[in-house]
């Protein structure tokens, strides 16, 4: 296939994707957008030309060596998915926007560690794309019939203008915003349609070698296994070489997390939280299919070539080798494909990275502060295509440089054993609250120094010097310090024991100097918002403590500065909103300048945003205690808001309950105030008649007359008397109404009750010609206090015989059975009682109006009274209402 | 001859007060209630009306009330004569337009002197 067609087919097929992800980018709120399958599509950007090219070159020269690479990812799935759950929400809530903010911001936001980190990632991405370029050159080459160049012009060379291709392709998608933390829906989309081409192509071609080339995978076995070395291609790992398995394993493992890249995809591209449930079997799933056939075609390609042959294109010349030019272009795709999707994301990963938290915290401010709104983007946005375009370069020098020597896989793992340096600041950060920033880097830095000397200078002065004796026989020629068998370690392999060492050494100076050394408070604080990050997401903004001083007016500046006028104010509106604040504060608090920090983030990195906002705000020490007790106040205070919600209910329900207690006790007492007056009104009516009397009587100047003598003795004789009823009727009441008045309940014969109580009253009526009938003989014996209901049925007598006309009264005394119960009936034939009386005749001191030309007899409490012995019998007491003639007092008892 | 309208609805202290004041030579109208008393104004212009306030229907205060805004008994004098004696019920008497406030229980001789002074 000629040079120019294949150049041809390649920049069509950008131009699908270039379309794909503009398509995308339009309807970036699509359901074909945002679902769970383009999300771990996405991830699957992990499965680069590495995985493409150098499984079957790394299954043909080690035979299953090659797994641990994706078991590592597939066991650590489960893991994944939780951690993820956690990572996602921290770098949404402070609007993270790749791995050295998130580890810079965990360690207090520190300035030096995010250029650390973003040097180490670089240090680690520019080979892995040279890997990627490389890839690329050689099977460009391998498809143009044309044996690889170098030392021609770089003009002349092809992989140049196709490194140079991939350059605009990244910087065109990566940079159309300046908010970084904002997500770049096209590149996810091309991304899931290039993971579907590259495993599509690939198992294609797996099945086209093995069942279409051999006769299905028995076959190949059987003719593998009759080759000479078989037996090391297949046989499971020994004890040694399970250490290689399980250190790989492991650097896979922290790979998944911590690559720019995967970062990029499952975290800051992360849509919706719920995504992660189907990535957790379907991301496996995947990597699973794409290692299906590598072992075969591997053996396949082995029976085919001979020694020469590299193996990591197999894939491409046993298609080629039977004359299949479509099958080996679309492998060649699928390649292609692999090696765009990394390479894009990668880039567009390290260039937020380089911008954000190495170029613009390290320099750029100034001009930041100074510029106008409009070009701070512009700026922005050429950094990152600096950056983009200058790792790309670097990528190709590399690959100039070192790629002839190195294989696929090698360069991929030396790019895993530096960016695992991370993980011990990543992994313990995010559950070891004293992890702190000195360590982080201490550690980063070790480790860094150790995967140098023990991977990358072995290789360099080789490829400089052209000796091997630095290998061979250590620094100095001192055996223990040998770059791939340190401290006499020889037997794993240089990837492994280098990440033994550097990993060990790093996560040992990590724990030690977090230990020995107290952290900043600044540190502490976000440590605690990182480790607890479930109690203080919800905190919020409240999260931060800040003391100090600050005016809004100056923050905006800088917000303006960086988001324009109309961003800057329509977020400081929703902030003063959403804190219920009036528009015109003036003093800033820790949540607007936590609110401010986020929001610059966003554009140039946690670093330069917490260096801005220092730079008009004055901020005070505070004491790490201090720190720890307003972040576990504010965290009790969120627990303990539920509670007090609850709380705050049932006082609210007390409240009333006591409010409704109070109004009665109000009334009760009002009640209680008249009845006193009542009283007091009562008793001084007699004795005022009596002083009256006997002041008239005792004057012995006055010559009255005997009548009018007897009658004013009389007078006083009835006041005395009725003094003492009035008395003895007020002790009545209150004996009963406060419940010291116990009844004496015996079983008595109703009948033999009934005639006591008409024996007593018996002469009043006689005296007014009135009768009292009981025509009912039947007997019946009930429980109750017979002094206490001849009490009531008197009162009840002397009421109606009272109300009832001399001579023609008649008084009925009856009783039937009710339910369960007696009721008592008195019945007359007098005035009767209006029926606006009916509701208050039980009332003491209640006296009918009814009756104003005749004073009562009584004290105004006998129906009160009355009503208080029956209750205290369980019964009832009533007047019927609407009875046209008379009167009809009624009281039930219960049986027992 | 002096009028005097004594309104109570306790028979026993009219009783002594009717006797008293016919013997200081009063001519003696009785009322049991308020409304009585009106009555026993619509035809009759005493020079001083004994007034007790709790009273069945038509209570002392009304009673009072009724009087004031009579023309004919502008010269009428008003007497409370009750056994409210709190403060507060003497001060509300007097505000209501009463020109004495005397409590029960009482002296009869004292009443008299009373009313005898108010008159003079």
């Amino acid at each position: 296939m000629s040079n120019y067609g294949l150049l041809i087919i390649i920049i069509v097929y950008l131009a699908i994707l270039f379309y794909i992800a503009f398509i995308a980018e339009k309807n970036s709120k699509s359901k074909w957008v945002n679902n769970p399958y383009v999300y771990t599509l996405s991830l699957a950007v992990y499965c680069s030309a590495w995985t493409y090219y150098g499984s079957v070159g790394m299954a043909a020269n080690s035979g299953v060596g090659f797994l641990p690479i994706y078991l590592g990812p597939a066991i650590a799935i489960p893991l994944w998915i939780v951690l993820l759950r956690k990572i996602i929400r921290i770098s949404k809530q402070h609007k993270i926007s790749s791995i050295a903010d998130f580890i810079s911001l965990r360690y207090g936001n520190s300035r030096f560690l995010g250029a650390l980190i973003t040097i180490l990632c670089f240090t680690a991405m520019v080979p892995y794309i040279s890997l990627q370029l490389k890839a690329v050159a050689e099977t460009f080459g391998i498809m143009a019939n044309e044996p690889n160049k170098f030392g021609i012009s770089i003009f002349d060379d092809s992989t140049f203008y196709i490194a140079l291709i991939l350059a605009i392709f990244a910087t065109f998608f990566g940079t159309q915003a300046t908010d970084a933390s904002e997500k770049h829906k096209g590149i996810v989309a091309t991304v899931a349609f290039e993971s579907i081409l590259k495993l599509t192509f690939f198992l294609i071609i797996g099945a086209y070698v093995t069942y279409y080339l051999f006769d299905g995978t028995e076959d190949i076995y059987e003719q593998i296994s009759n080759t000479a070395n078989f037996e090391n291609l297949s046989k499971l790992p020994d004890l040694e070489s399970g250490f290689n398995w399980f250190f790989i394993m492991m650097l896979s493992f922290t790979a998944i997390f911590l690559l720019p890249r995967q970062f990029q995809v499952a975290v800051i591209e992360n849509s919706r939280e719920k995504h992660l449930k189907k990535a957790i079997w379907l991301f496996p799933l995947y990597l699973f299919l794409f290692n299906i056939f590598v072992i075969f075609i591997a053996w396949a390609g082995k029976l085919t070539f001979d020694e020469t042959v590299n193996a990591e294109y197999y894939t491409l010349l046993l298609p080629l080798n039977s004359d299949n030019t479509f099958l080996a272009l679309l492998v060649f795709l699928g390649g292609f494909s692999a090696v765009i999707s990394m390479v894009v994301v990668s880039t567009l990963a390290l260039s937020k990275m380089i911008s954000n938290n190495l170029i613009i915290p390290y320099g750029f401010l100034d001009k930041f502060v100074k510029a106008k709104p409009e070009q701070n983007a512009s700026y922005i946005k050429n950094i990152r295509r600096i950056s983009i375009f200058t790792i790309i370069i670097l990528a190709y020098v590399f690959y100039i440089n070192f790629s002839i020597e190195l294989s696929l896989y090698s360069i991929g793992l030396i790019s895993f054993v530096i960016i695992a340096q991370l993980a011990p600041s990543f992994f313990i950060g995010l559950f070891w609250n004293r992890g702190s920033s000195l360590a982080s880097i201490t550690g980063i830095i070790v480790g860094l120094i150790l995967s140098t000397y023990t991977l990358i200078l072995p290789f360099t002065i080789e490829a400089f010097t052209g000796s091997s004796d630095f290998t061979d026989f250590g620094l100095f020629g001192i055996a223990i310090l040998k770059p791939y068998g340190l401290f006499g370690i020889d037997f794993l392999s240089p990837p492994a024991h280098a990440f033994f060492w550097s990993i060990l050494v790093n996560t040992f100076c990590y724990v030690v100097i977090s230990l020995a050394f107290r952290g900043h408070y600044r540190e502490r604080n976000y440590a605690e918002m990182f480790v607890d990050s479930k109690n203080f997401s919800s905190l919020q903004d409240s999260a931060l403590v800040w003391k100090g001083e600050a005016y809004v007016a100056d923050i905006k500046n800088v917000l303006i500065k960086l988001l324009g006028e109309a961003r800057s104010q329509h977020a400081l509106n929703l902030f003063f909103k959403k804190y219920d604040l009036p528009s015109d504060t003036q003093m800033a608090d820790a949540r607007l300048i936590n609110f401010s920090e986020k929001l610059l983030t966003g554009s140039i990195g946690s670093a330069s945003a917490k260096i801005l906002i220092a730079g008009v705000v004055k901020e005070q020490e505070i004491s790490l205690p201090e720190v720890l007790k307003i972040l576990e106040e504010s965290k009790d205070a969120i627990s303990s808001n539920k509670v007090l919600r609850e709380k705050s209910a049932e006082l609210t329900d007390l409240t009333s309950q006591l409010k409704h207690a109070n109004e009665e006790l109000i009334t009760k007492d009002k009640q209680k105030d008249e009845f006193l007056d009542t009283i007091a009104h009562e008793l001084k009516t007699p004795i005022t008649g009596i002083r009256a009397a006997s002041e008239l009587l005792i004057d012995e100047d006055d010559d009255m007359s005997t009548d009018t003598r007897q009658t004013f003795l009389k007078n006083i004789m009835g006041d005395s008397d009725r003094l003492s009823r009035l008395i003895n009727d007020i002790l009545d009441f209150e004996k009963l109404s406060t419940g010291r008045q116990q009844l004496n309940l015996k079983k008595r014969n109703i009948q033999r009750t009934f005639k006591k109580a008409i024996g007593n009253i018996q002469h009043i009526a006689a005296s007014k010609e009135i009768k009292i009938v009981n025509n009912n003989s039947f007997n019946f014996e009930l429980p109750y206090d017979e002094d206490r209901i001849l009490q009531v049925l008197t009162n009840l007598l002397s009421n109606s015989i009272k109300f009832c006309e001399q001579k023609k009264g008649v008084i009925i005394l009856d009783y039937k059975l009710g339910n369960n119960c007696v009721e008592i009936y008195v019945k007359d034939n007098g005035r009767g009682i209006p029926d606006e009386d009916i509701n208050y005749i039980f009332d003491k001191f209640y006296q009918s109006e009814n009756q104003n030309t005749i004073k009562p007899q009584g004290s105004g409490l006998g129906l009160a009274i009355s009503k208080q012995i029956i209750e205290k019998h369980k019964g009832k007491i009533w007047v019927e209402k609407g009875t046209k003639v008379g009167s009809t007092f009624g009281f039930k008892l219960p049986f027992s | 001859m002096k009028k005097i309208l004594i309104v109570d609805d306790e028979p026993n202290i009219v009783m002594t007060l009717e006797y008293a004041f016919k013997k200081q030579d009063f001519e003696v109208f009785i009322a049991r209630d308020g409304s009585e008393a009106l009555h026993i104004l619509q035809n009759n212009v005493p020079d001083v009306v004994l007034l007790d306030i709790m009273m069945p229907n038509v209570d002392g205060y009304q009673t009072l009330e009724h009087i004031k805004k009579s023309e004919l008994l502008k010269n009428t004098k008003v007497v409370f004569l009750t056994a409210k004696n709190k403060v507060s019920d003497i001060e509300k008497g007097l505000k209501l337009g009463a020109d004495r406030y005397l409590t029960k229980p009482f002296s009869v001789k004292k009443i008299v002197s009373e009313i005898l002074g108010l008159l003079s």
